[in-house]
Parts: C-alpha cells; sequence; structure tokens
C-alpha cells in the first residue's frame, strides 16, 4: 500500500531553492497556480484577457500577463483551479518559479543580467514581458516601482537566483 | 549589443532574437516537378549582399513572433 508508506502529510514539499542562501531584497513567491493561455478566450474565470501588449490586468488575487499575440499567463493563488474554456488552457503550475525583487535597487539589480530599459517610462508599473536574465529565459512583471515579479523555468531558478546573488554584492559589503 | 525593432515589443535586445535567414523565399509548388538545380538552388543558394538584405527574424524571448526586416549588412542598421 504506497499510501500507508507515504502519506500525504508526511510528504515535504521541495523545490530547487531550499537551501539557498537569502539574498536582501530577493524573495522566493509562494507556490502559485499557473495557466498558459495560447488562445483567445477573451475571459478568463471571469477577467478579461489584457489586449494591450506588454501589460498585465490585476483582478483580487489574479493577475493576467500579456505575452505575446494569443498568449498570456495567468499568475493566481494555489488554491484556485484551472478554469478550463474553448481554447488552449494548460496548468503549468509546477514549471515556473517566482521570485520577488524589491527595494530601490530592484531594477539596478536586474540590469545587471537583463537587457531591457527599466525605466518607469519604458517599463512602467503594471508591464510584462518574456526576457532573458544572462543565459536563462524569464518573464518579468513590474507589480510597483521598486517591486518587479520573475517566473522562472524550476531548472534555471537556481542559476537566475545565484546571479542575482553576484549582482546584489554590488549592494551589500557583507554578502 | 545590437537593437532589434520587434514589430510588436519595440527596440529589444539583440540576444532575445533568433536569426531565421534570408526572407521571401517560396517552395517549389512541385518539389517532384523541379530539376535538381532548381531544388539545390532553393535549398542552399542565398544572397550574400553587402547593403540591404531582407531577413526573418523571431522574437523567441519575447513575444515570440517571426517577422521581416531589412538590414544593411555594412552597418547593422535595422530598417522594419
Ligand atoms: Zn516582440
Amino acid at each position: 500500500m504506497p499510501d500507508a508508506l507515504l502519506p500525504l502529510g508526511l510528504l515535504q514539499r521541495r523545490g530547487p531553492l531550499d537551501n539557498a542562501a537569502p539574498i536582501p531584497g530577493v524573495s522566493i513567491a509562494p507556490p502559485l497556480r499557473r495557466v498558459s493561455l495560447h488562445s483567445d478566450l477573451s475571459f478568463y474565470a471571469g477577467i478579461a484577457l489584457p489586449r494591450t501588449p506588454l501589460r498585465a490586468v490585476v483582478s483580487d488575487n489574479t493577475a493576467i500577463l500579456w505575452l505575446g499575440p494569443e498568449e498570456w499567463l495567468v499568475l493566481a493563488p494555489e488554491r484556485d483551479p484551472v478554469t478550463y474554456g474553448y481554447g488552449s488552457v494548460v496548468d503549468v503550475s509546477h514549471r515556473q518559479i517566482g521570485l520577488e525583487i524589491t527595494g530601490p535597487n530592484a531594477a539596478t539589480l536586474l540590469n545587471a543580467a537583463c537587457p531591457l530599459d527599466l525605466a518607469l517610462t519604458a517599463f512602467p508599473v503594471g508591464a510584462c514581458t518574456r526576457t532573458v536574465f544572462a543565459k536563462a529565459q524569464i518573464v518579468l512583471w513590474r507589480r510597483a516601482e521598486h517591486r518587479f515579479h520573475i517566473d522562472v523555468a524550476r531548472s534555471f531558478a537556481a542559476y537566475v537566483h545565484a546571479m542575482l546573488r553576484e549582482a546584489a554584492m554590488e549592494f551589500s559589503a557583507t554578502v | 549589443m545590437k537593437l532589434i525593432p520587434c514589430p510588436i515589443c519595440g527596440e529589444r535586445a539583440e540576444i532575445e532574437f533568433t536569426y531565421g535567414g534570408q526572407a521571401g523565399l517560396t517552395r517549389p509548388a512541385d518539389p517532384a516537378a523541379t530539376t535538381e538545380a532548381e531544388w539545390g538552388a532553393f535549398l542552399y543558394a542565398r544572397e550574400n549582399p553587402k547593403g540591404m538584405h531582407r531577413e526573418r527574424w523571431r522574437h523567441i524571448h519575447g513575444c515570440g513572433q517571426f517577422f521581416n526586416l531589412t538590414r544593411d549588412t555594412v552597418t547593422d542598421r535595422f530598417i522594419p
């Protein structure tokens, strides 16, 4: 009986950053429900999909990020079930890890390895895009002037985290 | 680093893109009816101009779209 050997309550969730030392200004986002939409459903969970390229909409605890023509990424609390519709709706919750970059140095920290222009005029609050961070592909979303969300593939999370640590050394003599 | 004008995202860093080769190639409608030379030319013969070159790019680490633009191979300037 596998259930007797591995009661679910005793299973511990593990992630690629479990043993990573903390970095000032960088925190690991809680597990999220992530949904990849690859067709124009007009709405997801009652929220109108953003029509403006490179912009996210937020409704309560759910964010919908425009990633490309007919491509969106939904970020919602993990407890929220997937809302399926007539089109490509794929639960990719465990594909990515979220990182929150906060503080007055957030944009500078990101620009250590991300070539985007992160000036508020070029990448305002609510802007989102797929881009690169060093050699890793990431999704970057500006939630506030000094608050960014990175979504990165699990397998690249340790790499991105390590690059952020290296960049953060510029702002801390003790790292 | 070159900045490449994506028609959707605007100017973005070269490393977000992949090159798709010469633009405007047309596959022969009936490959079986082509001569070896014609088929070989379709597969392998490409322009190599010093100057304006029409080419295919993909914003693979961005919006994902394919698009065409013209590049001056002397100056590396892009003309959308
Ligand atoms: Zn683009």
